[in-house]
C-alpha cells in the first residue's frame, strides 16, 4: 500500500457512492429503539421505488441526538428525521421523489447541532463504521501515511505537544508530555494501550466513538506507536460493549488486510499490531495500573505510582496509555496542524470535548463542543433547558466529579475551571438536575457506586466509602445530628488524602461538592437542625 | 552504588539509592507503623498506615514503596498523619469482628499493637458486624475471616517464599475476602505444603495454629525475613 493506492481506494469509493445517501443510525442507542428495523424497511422502500441507482441507505454511527432515536438523515439534503418507526420508512423514501414523510422532522439548525464543533466526531453518523473504504474516502489513514513518510517520531511528538491536547480520560494530563516521556524511555519493547473501559455511570462517549468510527481510534494509536517506538498495542474494552467490540474486530481485520496495520505499514519498516482485550466491567479497571494488571491476566488491582506506566507498564515495559477520545483527536491534529488545533478552546484546555448530556433536560445526547463554552450555553441553549422548571445543578465528572449549582452556570467548561469549583471534567458525563432532585440522594447514589466498585485493596477506600454511604443514609433518614456531618467531612478528607488510587482519592468529591453548595439541604434534615425541625424523610 | 542523603523527622540519614523510606526511617531510628509490610516479601502499599509527608509534595506517600531521593525532607508523625492513622485503625476495627478478649493472639497481635500505638481506645465508626466464616478444614491450621484485615501478607508469603500460591483475594470492595485454592476449603487444597509460613506472616489472629487456646499463640514474624536472608545471602543466623 502506498499513498496512490490509498487515494485510489478513496476515489473509487467516492465514485461508487450514490448521489443521495440515507443515513440511518445503527449505534447502540438507536438500535435499542429498533433502528435496524427502520434500516431494513428503508432498504426495501428504495428497492420498491426502484431508486437504487441514485439512493443508497447507509447504516452509520451515532449522530448525537440519541434521546430522539432512531435517527435518519438525508445527505446532502440535510434533512433529519427523529423517532423514526419502520412504518415511516416508505414515506421517507417517497419524500425523495416529492412526497411527504410521516416521520417527525428534526431541526439541524437547532443550537444542539449548530453550536457543536466536531473533530473527534467529524465523520460519526456520516460514514458506515463497518467499511474501511468509507473512512478512507473521508481522508482516513492519510495522517498515518504522512507521519510515517514525512515526519520523524520526534516531529510527531512535537506536533502533539504544540497542539496542547490533554488526556480525555479524566485527568487531563498533557498528551504530548506523556508521548515525549515514552519516546525517551529506553527499551526494545514498548506498548500502546487504548483505555476503552469507560466505567462512569451515564457516560457513553467512548463507546460511541468506537461504534461510529473505529478506524479513527486505530489510526491515532498507530501514529502514537510510531511516535513513541511501540509495535504492539491493546485496546481494553469492557465486555458490556459488544457492538463496539464487534466493530473494532472488523476494523482491525480490514486495516490488516490493507496493510494499514501489521508489519511494514505503507512499505516502511514500521510494524504495529493491535489486539483487543475484553474487560469484565469493573470500574477500577479503568485506572491505568489496574488496567495493566488486567491485561496481564491478573486481578485488576491498582498499584502505587511511581513508577508510572511510561516507566514500567505492561510486563515491566514502557507503556503509553491514552483514552479513546484522546486517540481520536490525533489524526485530525496531524492533518490540520498543531497550530490549528491550538487555536480551538481556551488557553490551557485546547480543542473540543465530547459530553454525554443527560438528566432533566430537553435534548439528550452526545455533543462535541469547543472547550471554554459555558455550562449555561450547553445546558440552556443546546440542551434546551429543563423541560418544566429550573436547573438546580449540573453534575460533571461522574463519581470523581461534583455537582455545580445553577448559580455557577456561567463557568467555562475547561479542565481547570471545573476543578476550581470542586468538580472536574472527567470523561464527559454531564447530568442536569432540576428542583425536584435531592442533592443528598445524588451524593448517596455516587457513593453507592463507589462502595460497590472499590477494589478493596486499601482500607480508606474499602471501608471509607461504606461509612460515607451509611452516613448519607442516616442523614436522609433524619436520624443524624451535626456530629454526623462533621464526621462525614472528616471522612471525605481522609479518604481523599490517603487512598491508593484515583478511585478512592476522588470518591468523596460528589459528597464534598454537595456539602459545599447545598449544605442547607443537609442541615434541615438534622435532628438538631438550627430551626429545630426534625425532618424525617417520608 | 550511589548514596542519597535525606532527613527524616529532622534526623540526617545517608542510605543507598533505591532504598525505601521505610528502610531509611529504620536506619534513622524513626518508627513508622505498618501492617501490610512484611520484611522479605514485595510491598503493595495497601494499608496506608505508613503514609508520610514530604516537603514540596502535596500528596501523602507510603513509606514502604517510596524510594529515597536526594535532599528529601520527610515528616512521619505530623498531626494530620496521626489523625489519619488513627482513622485507618478505627476503620479496620469497625469493618471486621475483632473481639480481642477471645482471640488466639490476644497480646501478640499487630493490629492490637497498631491500635495502641496510634492511641485508639474506641472506634468512632459504627461497627458493621459482618457475617463471616471460619475455615478449620486444614489439619493443622485454621482461618478466621472475622479477623482478617486483607493485608495479603499470607498471599505474598505463600506465593513468593513458599512458591505454592495457595491464597488469593476474591470479590471486591466490602465483599473482598481471602480464598484458598479456587475458593476450596483450605484442607482440600493440594498445593498447600502445610509449611505454616502464612500463619506466621499473618499480623492478626486470622490465620492460626490449631490447638492454641486464647492468647497463647505466638507467631514467628521474623521467619520470612530469616528465610529470605538465608536463601539470598547464605547467612543462617537470626
Ligand atoms: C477509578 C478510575 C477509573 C478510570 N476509568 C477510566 C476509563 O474508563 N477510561 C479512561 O480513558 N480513563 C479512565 N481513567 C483514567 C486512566 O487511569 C488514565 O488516566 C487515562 O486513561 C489516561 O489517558 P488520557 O491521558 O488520554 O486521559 C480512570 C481512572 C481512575 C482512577
Ligand atoms: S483507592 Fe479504592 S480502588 Fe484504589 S486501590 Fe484503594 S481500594 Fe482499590
Ligand atoms: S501453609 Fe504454607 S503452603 Fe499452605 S497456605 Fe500457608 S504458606 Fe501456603
Ligand atoms: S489472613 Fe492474615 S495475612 Fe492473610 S490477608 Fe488476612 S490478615 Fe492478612
Ligand atoms: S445512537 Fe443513534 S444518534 Fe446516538
Ligand atoms: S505498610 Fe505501607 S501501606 Fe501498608
Amino acid at each position: 500500500m502506498d499513498l496512490t493506492e490509498l487515494q485510489e481506494i478513496a476515489e473509487a469509493e467516492r465514485q461508487a457512492q450514490k448521489s443521495i445517501r440515507v443515513h440511518c443510525c445503527t449505534s447502540t442507542g438507536c438500535q435499542a429503539a429498533n433502528s435496524l428495523g427502520v434500516k431494513k424497511n428503508l432498504e426495501g422502500a428504495v428497492k420498491a421505488a426502484d431508486l437504487g441507482d441514485r439512493v443508497q441507505v447507509v447504516g452509520v454511527g451515532c449522530m448525537g441526538f440519541c434521546g430522539r432515536g432512531p435517527l435518519v438523515e438525508i445527505d446532502p439534503q440535510d434533512k433529519l428525521y427523529e423517532e423514526v418507526t419502520p412504518d415511516d420508512a416508505a414515506s421517507i423514501i417517497e419524500s425523495l421523489n416529492g412526497g411527504t414523510a410521516t416521520a417527525n422532522e428534526g431541526d439541524l439548525n437547532h443550537p444542539f447541532f449548530a453550536r457543536q464543533m466536531r473533530i473527534v466526531r467529524e465523520t460519526s453518523g456520516k460514514i458506515d463504521p463497518e467499511r474501511i473504504e468509507e473512512y478512507i474516502a473521508a481522508g482516513g489513514y492519510q495522517s498515518l501515511y504522512k507521519v510515517i513518510h514525512d515526519m520523524t517520531p520526534a516531529e510527531v511528538v512535537d506536533q502533539i505537544s504544540k497542539s496542547g491536547l490533554r488526556g480525555r480520560g479524566g485527568g487531563g494530563y498533557p498528551t504530548g508530555l506523556k508521548w515525549a516521556t515514552m519516546a525517551k524511555m529506553p527499551g526494545e519493547q514498548k506498548y500502546v494501550i487504548c483505555n476503552a473501559d469507560e466505567g462512569d455511570p451515564g457516560a457513553f462517549m467512548d463507546r460511541s466513538v468506537l461504534e461510529s468510527d473505529p478506524h479513527r481510534v486505530l489510526e491515532g494509536m498507530a501514529i502514537a506507536g510510531y511516535a513513541v517506538g511501540a509495535t504492539q498495542a491493546f485496546i481494553y474494552v469492557r465486555a458490556e460493549y459488544p457492538l463496539a467490540i464487534d466493530r473494532l474486530q472488523k476494523a482491525i481485520k480490514q486495516a490488516k488486510r490493507l496493510s494499514l496495520l501489521g508489519s511494514q505499514i505503507f512499505g516502511s519498516p514500521f510494524d504495529f499490531k493491535v489486539d483487543i482485550r475484553i474487560g469484565a466491567g469493573a470500574f477500577v479497571c479503568g485506572e491505568e495500573t489496574a488496567l495493566i494488571a488486567s491485561v496481564e491476566g491478573g486481578r485488576g488491582l491498582p498499584r502505587p505510582r511511581p513508577p508510572y506506566p511510561a516507566q514500567s507498564g505492561l510486563w515491566g515495559c514502557p507503556t503509553l496509555i491514552n483514552n479513546v477520545e484522546t486517540f481520536a483527536n490525533i489524526a485530525v491534529i496531524i492533518r490540520e496542524g498543531a497550530e490549528w488545533y491550538a487555536n480551538i478552546g481556551t488557553e490551557k484546555s485546547k480543542g473540543t470535548k465530547v459530553f454525554a448530556l443527560t438528566g432533566k433536560i430537553r435534548n439528550n445526547g452526545l455533543i462535541e463542543v469547543p472547550m471554554g463554552i459555558t455550562l449555561r450555553e450547553i445546558v440552556e441553549e443546546m440542551g434546551g433547558g429543563v423541560p418544566d422548571g429550573e436547573v438546580k445543578a449540573v453534575q460533571t465528572g461522574g463519581p470523581s466529579g461534583g455537582c455545580i449549582p445553577a448559580s455557577l452556570l456561567d463557568t467555562p467548561v475547561d479542565y481547570d475551571s471545573l476543578v476550581t469549583i470542586g468538580s472536574m471534567m472527567g470523561s464527559g458525563g454531564m447530568v442536569v438536575m432540576d428542583e425536584t432532585t435531592s442533592m443528598i440522594e445524588v451524593a448517596q447514589f455516587y457513593m453507592e457506586f463507589c462502595r460497590g466498585e472499590t477494589c478493596g485493596k486499601c482500607i480508606p477506600c474499602r471501608v471509607g466509602t461504606v461509612q460515607m454511604y451509611q452516613a448519607l443514609t442516616k442523614i436522609l433518614k433524619g436520624e443524624a445530628t451535626m456530629r454526623d456531618i462533621e464526621q462525614l467531612e472528616q471522612l471525605c478528607g481522609m479518604v481523599k488524602d490517603t487512598s491508593l488510587c484515583g478511585l478512592g482519592q476522588t470518591a468523596p468529591n460528589p459528597v464534598m461538592s454537595t456539602l459545599r453548595y447545598f449544605r442547607d439541604e443537609y442541615l434541615v434534615l438534622l435532628q438538631d437542625s438550627p430551626n429545630g425541625k426534625v425532618a424525617v424523610k417520608s | 552504588m550511589s548514596v542519597k542523603t535525606l532527613t527524616i523527622d529532622g534526623v540526617d540519614v545517608a542510605i543507598e539509592e533505591g532504598a525505601t523510606l521505610l528502610t531509611a526511617a529504620k536506619e534513622a531510628g524513626v518508627h513508622i507503623p505498618t501492617l501490610c509490610h512484611l520484611e522479605g516479601v514485595t510491598d503493595v502499599g495497601a494499608c496506608r498506615l505508613c503514609l508520610v509527608e514530604i516537603e514540596g509534595i502535596n500528596k501523602l506517600l507510603p513509606a514502604c514503596v517510596t524510594e529515597v531521593s536526594e535532599g528529601m525532607k520527610v515528616h512521619t508523625n505530623t498531626e494530620t498523619l496521626q489523625e489519619y492513622r488513627r482513622m485507618v485503625v478505627e476503620m479496620l476495627f469497625s469493618e471486621g469482628n475483632h473481639i480481642c478478649a477471645v482471640c488466639v493472639v490476644n497480646g501478640n497481635c499487630q493490629l492490637q499493637d497498631a491500635a495502641i500505638e496510634v492511641g485508639m481506645d474506641h472506634t468512632r465508626f459504627p461497627y458493621r458486624f459482618p457475617q463471616r466464616d471460619v475455615d478449620v478444614s486444614h489439619d493443622r491450621f485454621g482461618l478466621d475471616h472475622n479477623r482478617c484485615i486483607l493485608c495479603t501478607r499470607c498471599v505474598r508469603v505463600c506465593d513468593e517464599i513458599e512458591g505454592a500460591h495457595v491464597w488469593d483475594v476474591a470479590g471486591r470492595g466490602p465483599a473482598s475476602r481471602i480464598i484458598s485454592g479456587l475458593a476450596q476449603p483450605w484442607g482440600e487444597v493440594e498445593a498447600c505444603t502445610s509449611c505454616g509460613k502464612c500463619v506466621d506472616a499473618c499480623p492478626t489472629g486470622s490465620l492460626f495454629r490449631k490447638g492454641s487456646t486464647v492468647a497463647e499463640m505466638e507467631k514467628d514474624r521474623g521467619k520470612v525475613e530469616f528465610l529470605v536472608t538465608a536463601r539470598e545471602e547464605h547467612k543462617w543466623t537470626r
